[in-house]
């Protein structure tokens, strides 16, 4: 498949106006980091990059994908709805009673989750030892991807981990970092700061690619590479926005856990070319 | 030479036994697989022990990891590292996803010895107790051991197994039809009900042994499988005796004792006199010899004994 750069910006575009709608919706969620990620997960899902089949979800060629930064669930389930892993118009049940869009992905209720998660700075570590398994049973040709938030990089699991995959060579593995500068208390800069994050992934011996985490191509160039190494495993740093393409969400540490209000999310829609009456017609 | 063995001796050679018949076993350690003998798994296939090296978070995750590639995983290092120390990992991942990975440390308990309180885990059974979907299992000896590290690979899920360093006696149990939920009646007895587990169970059949010379018939119950835990055998004791007193190498808060407790507080009337505990009184463990310690934390046969005669 060639690659179509405007097809998944419109993609993108679509999981953020479902994401907005979801966390209005629910009255709680979490949309700072949701819209950080939301072209790294388009490009991933949309771009020819992940290996999925969305009415098999555990297809055993798949390629895996790993939430580690568990509370942007909105952004996954916008993706794996838009992918037909299940109906949008289920997205409106995020962080119901009784539904399958727990407020933190839950791989037992929704099984196009790969793996639960929530608590932040295991995904690597789970990651790393799903790379393993399927490279001991020569399922080499399978990917493991695995979003990490930078403010959770903060977590010392993670470099138990890259420490880990580094000496094992788990060529497999590539981790994507939605590196938007943000956590819940402000800038990490001023909470705890963490030095150059390429760095730091490049002296535990991962292959670093640095990206725009907003310009789709870039990221599937990226991604393109990053299938190419050998060796090693990889880290893709995307500098992004949270809180990207809603203008009084961007660069907004108070947006990384709230819902907007009803006209705010109107606002919001509208900014995206869309609007609530709109949404809840489709 | 003395017939006594470690529980922790079955680790390794039940994994490499598992291994010949054809079970896709891993075991991921954190640089103890000499003192969990979980090394004896690479000695058969190197690639089947994943060292993390010392990073016990990471060993969680990887095992999680490696069971969502339809592997079944055993995880290492000592109690109190390989619970306490990765407890939100065991919690969030392993048990709220219910994956297929067994937590089954050794050295648990004060018999650890000489490295003292910060290596003498007493605490884990409450810790693992009170997780959904997690199993309990507490062998006593060496081939109890080998039991539980077959049932846990065998039954999809998490399971904790709880092994120590000591050497302890084989119980000569006629039986060794050990499961999920059973407990296993080792002596029978009128007077007085002793449920035990792990090396306490060994105590509690000299203690026996000593009461029955004073003319004081105990039931001896190993109770193997703390959760689920088999209320019917400990129930239909409990009504013979009408005396129950309970004894394990683990905090009295959380263990074996609370969850008797808890059974018998459903039943009214059951027991004649007050349920004992016999168990670490909220305290860490110190070093020492396996007999000065057991005597200090009111642990050995004669410590038994002089509960029951009270």
């Amino acid at each position: 498949m060639s690659f179509d750069q405007q097809a998944i910006e419109q993609r993108a575009a679509r999981m953020r106006a479902d994401i907005l709608k979801m966390v209005t919706l629910a009255g709680s969620g979490h949309p700072g980091g949701s819209l950080s990620s939301t072209d790294i997960m388009a490009t991933l899902y949309f771009g020819d990059v992940l290996r999925y089949r969305p009415e098999e979800p555990k297809w055993d060629g798949r390629d895996r994908f790993i939430l580690s930064k568990g509370h942007v669930a909105p952004v996954l389930y916008a993706a794996l709805a838009n992918a037909g892993c299940f109906d949008v118009t289920e997205l409106a049940a995020l962080r119901k009673f009784n539904s399958r869009l727990q407020g933190h992905p839950d791989h037992l209720k929704l099984p196009a989750v790969e793996v639960s998660t929530g608590s932040l700075g295991q995904g690597l570590s789970i990651a790393a030892g799903i790379a393993y398994g399927l490279r001991a049973c020569e399922q080499t040709e399978q990917k493991v991807y695995v979003l990490l938030g930078d403010g959770e990089l903060q977590e010392g699991q993670n470099w138990e981990a890259a420490m880990f995959a580094a000496h094992q060579r788990l060529d497999n593995l590539i981790a994507i970092v939605d590196n938007n500068g943000l956590q819940i208390d402000g800038r990490l800069e001023d909470v705890v700061s963490l030095g150059s994050i390429a760095d730091k992934f490049s002296s535990f011996g991962f292959t670093v690619f640095e990206v725009d985490g907003h310009d789709v191509a870039e990221l599937k160039d990226a991604f393109n590479r990053a299938v190419e190494v050998q060796g090693t495993p990889v880290v893709i740093i995307a500098k992004t926005i949270k809180g990207k393409g809603v203008s009084f969400m961007e660069n907004q540490a108070g947006w990384h856990g709230k819902a907007p209000s009803d006209e705010l999310c109107d606002t919001a829609l509208k900014e995206l070319g869309t609007s609530m009456s709109e949404e809840v017609r489709r | 030479m003395s017939g006594k063995k470690a529980t922790r001796a079955a680790y390794g050679e039940t994994l490499v036994e598992l291994l010949a018949e054809g079970v896709d076993v891993y075991a991921v350690d954190a640089d103890l697989s000499a003192s969990t003998t979980t090394a004896k798994l690479k000695a058969v296939d190197e690639k089947r022990l994943v060292n993390v090296g010392i990073a016990e978070q990471n060993m969680i995750g990887v095992a999680a990891g490696l069971s969502l590639t339809d592997k079944v995983v055993f995880t290492g290092s000592f109690a109190v590292f390989g619970t306490g120390r990765v407890y939100d990992q065991i919690r969030n991942t392993v048990c709220h996803g219910n994956l297929n990975v067994k937590i089954a440390p050794t050295h648990a308990g004060i018999s650890v010895g000489a490295d003292g309180g910060s290596h003498q885990m007493v605490e884990d059974i409450a810790l693992m107790r009170v997780l959904p979907n997690m199993r309990v299992l507490v062998p006593a000896d060496y081939r109890s051991a080998k039991a539980a590290i077959r049932l846990a690979a065998e039954t999809h899920g998490p399971v904790y197994i709880r092994m120590g360093r000591a050497d302890v006696e084989q119980i000569d149990s006629g039986t060794d039809m050990l499961d999920f939920g059973k407990a296993r009646v080792l002596r029978e007895g009128g007077d007085v009900t002793i449920v035990a587990c792990g090396v306490e169970v060994g105590q509690a059949l000299s203690a026996a042994a000593s009461l029955a010379e004073r003319g004081i018939e105990a039931e001896v119950i190993d109770a193997f499988s703390i959760k689920p835990l088999d209320s019917e055998t400990i129930l239909t004791s409990a009504r013979k005796t009408g005396h129950v007193v309970t004894a394990e190498e683990h905090s009295v808060i959380g263990g074996l004792g609370e969850a008797v407790a808890g059974l018998l507080s459903e039943f009214p009337g059951v027991l004649r006199k007050p349920l004992k505990r016999i168990g670490v009184w909220d305290r860490f463990g110190a070093s020492g010899d396996f007999d000065e310690l057991f005597r200090e934390y009111g642990l050995d046969a004669q410590s038994i004994f002089d509960v029951v005669v009270q």
